[in-house]
């Protein structure tokens, strides 16, 4: 019997993906949970296995299209034995839910259950696929190797490149030019701007970005911490951490650390605005804004407060590495419930982040600057060089208001100043 | 830089060769009185006497022979067969012995010959006077084997030959003694054997080849340009051994490749390219590897209709590239 398969939903603040890539071909056969096909969703590219053993009989949707959650994209030929009535209609959630929250913890950019939606009958009324793949022995779809090599590397749908060789055959200068266009669209007429055609993680990104400061009232607060201590223990310790368990011992643990802790004084910082309500997150699951290969990615750090400074330093750096390589999977971005951006990194000393919606608040933990500090000594005022960094909050005004963005920030800055010079790491 | 011909940077080199080392003697037929047919040894005779410059009867076999007994006893001869046609004699002196001294004497000996042999068509030379024959010294290990096509390369490549401890066949194409002319320095310079050179650069599709087709193809490439289509020109020079890195990175960089040779197809040189391309460039060909030869028949004719058509001309290599460029 044949189905209609359908993208499933793979979290619930996700309602689009991106088709990137199918893994099997027409009338090839295929095992139940094997993959399919590759999607690119918030920040991540997944793959989606199938839900049943049998073969393909056509895809519905084209790489590269945007494609919403539980809409059908291919359909399958499979024994009726091993059909399964399919799940109630009513557990899909509808587009406009953000999400469900079954432990307060599955929020975030891409969080939340893997929810089986993948089977529903097919309708027999349902206009006939459009389908563009073609069965007949055709000369166009013969392929060179080095065609085919370069279709790969750079993911293209050879379906989308009109072949200038004989019978439409596509040729590697075909596939080159394409190439070419994809990244520069055309010129304006005064020929002083290139048009750029961004990647899907920039489209998704900028969706993102746009969403969150559309929706959500930003305001902002910052405060200047003294890290002259901290980064004693930084200098003592150092080389140790680096001997011992091949870590760069930096200033990010010791922010996570007290960020950490300090959401847990602070509920409401750890929230999301639903529909009119205030969903409070019991697990603290901090998101960390770093730079991917390709883009910006927020891994999360899953009970944050729960791990000791070392194990908080571990996975840190493999989630960095991660990034760096482009090896994040979807577990290591879902879950998210509050983000912390170490702008610092950068150089830079202020800054006004945009919430990782739908979080209540994201912080940026700036430069560390060597300043002229004004400090009270035995009741008298002396001027001493200090290590100084400033922390920027960025909150949903909806959520919370000044005092208590205000009262969050303080427990921070006691947080990390309260470190002692002889804190021990191991 | 001065231009010559062909023919005059191998007499120029010839000349300076023997000046600069004395073990170094000319044999062949009427190379001493006469200069040669081609006159590649004119004036050698006045200059260093007939003790190194020896005219020897009708006999390709002892040439090769006397030759190669001198190079095992520390001469360094240089033979001339008169023309390709007129080698099979030697066979037997070349491939059967000379090839084989190195290996045989347990490397205790060389036998440092330079076999020069005009060679090719084009030139009204009928069934005796326009073989092809680098084939049958290119499959042979133990020979080197050359076949340069412009002055610079010429000079370039003897002088590597006579210097070489090995036997080498150095080919001459007839046709581009006096008609290819190019600038050759006065200085001393040699071109390593084994080296092709990319003639020109190009980024479409990759033409190798050798001897006179060179040229056409160079004008093939030219016209190519109001095409649109951009050539690389890879030439070979050194037909043994041959440069498997230049002609494979080239093909990797364009994905197609066609080869033009002057000899027939089967079992050739471009026979040996298009293997190498296969095993090396499969994952960045576009095309099929392709050829341009003549048709399979014992001679090249006599006729001048007939030869034209038999050769391999500008225009069926600028039709190949074409054919190729539209798959």
């Amino acid at each position: 019997m044949e189905i209609k398969i359908e993208l499933p939903h793979v979290g619930e603040s996700v309602t689009e993906a991106i088709i990137d890539k199918w893994l099997i071909k027409i009338d090839e056969p295929i095992k139940k949970y094997d993959p399919i096909l590759e999607i690119i969703t918030d920040k991540v590219s997944m793959e989606i296995p199938s839900p049943y053993s049998g073969k393909l009989i056509s895809t519905l949707v084209n790489e590269g299209e945007t494609v919403k959650m539980g809409n059908p994209i291919a359909v399958m030929e499979i024994s009726e034995q091993d059909y399964k009535p399919s799940v109630n209609k009513n557990e899909i959630p509808d587009d406009s839910i953000i999400g469900t929250f079954s432990d307060g913890a599955n929020v975030g950019p891409t969080g939340g259950e893997f929810l089986d939606t993948s089977i529903l009958e097919i309708d027999s009324n349902a206009p006939a696929p459009s389908t563009n793949f073609d069965t007949e022995d055709d000369d166009s779809k013969k392929y060179s190797p080095i065609v085919i090599r370069l279709a790969k590397k750079h993911g293209i749908n050879l379906n989308d490149i009109k072949g200038s060789g004989n019978n439409g055959r596509i040729t590697k200068i075909d596939v080159t030019n394409y190439l070419d266009k994809l990244n520069i669209v055309s010129k304006t007429n005064d020929d002083n701007n290139d048009i750029i055609n961004p990647n899907p993680l920039r489209k998704i990104i900028a969706e993102r970005m746009k969403l969150s400061f559309s929706e959500i009232p930003h305001a902002w607060s910052s405060i200047e911490i003294d890290m002259t201590n901290i980064k004693e223990i930084i200098d003592l310790n150092k080389q140790k951490i680096l001997n011992q368990f091949d870590l760069k011992l930096t200033y990010l643990p010791f922010s996570a650390i007290a960020v950490s802790n300090s959401l847990k004084e602070n509920k409401f910082l750890n929230s999301s605005w639903n529909n009119g309500k205030i969903i409070l997150h019991k697990n603290i699951n901090l998101g960390i804004a770093m730079a991917g290969k390709d883009g910006l990615v927020v891994p999360v750090i899953k009970n944050s407060d729960n791990l000791n400074f070392l194990d908080l330093c571990k996975n840190l750096n493999e989630l960095t590495e991660k990034a760096r390589t482009a090896n994040l999977d979807l577990s290591d971005m879902k879950s998210g419930t509050f983000t912390l951006n170490n702008t610092g990194a950068l150089g830079s000393v202020i800054g006004g982040a945009i919430i990782n919606h739908p979080q209540a608040a994201i912080v940026t933990t700036e430069s560390v600057v060597r300043r002229p500090i004004v400090i009270e000594n035995n009741g008298k005022e002396e001027v001493q060089i200090r290590s100084i960094m400033n922390l920027c909050l960025s909150f949903d005004h909806r959520i919370i208001d000044g005092v208590e963005a205000a009262i969050f920030l303080q427990s921070i800055k006691k947080n990390l100043e309260s470190f002692d010079k002889d804190y021990e790491i191991i | 830089m001065p231009v010559i011909s062909v023919i005059e940077s191998i007499k120029n080199s010839l000349h300076s060769e023997m000046e600069r080392d004395e073990k170094i003697f000319v044999l062949g037929e009427d190379v001493a009185a006469r200069g040669g047919v081609f006159l590649a040894t004119d004036g050698l005779l006045e200059k260093f006497g007939i003790e190194r410059v020896i005219d020897t009867p009708l006999a390709e076999s002892s040439i090769c022979g006397v030759a190669i007994g001198a190079a095992v006893n520390g001469m360094r001869p240089i033979a001339e067969i008169q023309f390709a046609d007129f080698v099979w004699p030697a066979i037997n002196q070349i491939v059967g012995e000379a090839s084989k001294v190195r290996y045989g004497t347990f490397g205790k000996k060389t036998c440092p010959i330079t076999i020069r042999i005009p060679y090719g068509g084009g030139v009204r030379g009928g069934l005796y006077h326009s073989q092809s024959i680098e084939v049958l010294f290119a499959h042979t290990p133990g020979l080197k084997v050359i076949a340069p096509a412009t002055p610079y390369d010429a000079a370039g490549l003897l002088k590597s030959s006579i210097r070489d401890d090995d036997p080498v066949v150095f080919l001459e194409h007839k046709k581009t003694y006096r008609l290819v002319k190019g600038e050759v320095p006065n200085s001393d310079y040699s071109i390593p054997i084994g080296k092709a050179e990319v003639k020109k650069e190009g980024k479409d599709i990759t033409i190798i080849t050798y001897g006179l087709m060179l040229h056409y193809v160079l004008q093939a490439a030219e016209e190519c340009k109001n095409l649109g289509i951009n050539v690389e020109v890879v030439d070979l020079r050194t037909l043994r051994p041959i440069d498997s890195e230049t002609i494979i990175d080239s093909v990797n960089k364009t994905g197609r490749a066609l080869i033009v040779q002057e000899d027939t197809k089967a079992i050739s040189v471009s026979s040996e390219v298009a293997a190498i391309i296969a095993e090396n460039c499969f994952f960045n060909l576009d095309a099929p590897v392709s050829r341009i030869t003549p048709i399979e028949i014992p001679p090249m004719p006599f006729s001048p209709l007939q030869e034209a058509e038999y050769m391999p001309s500008k225009n069926n290599i600028l039709e190949g590239i074409k054919r190729l460029m539209e798959i």
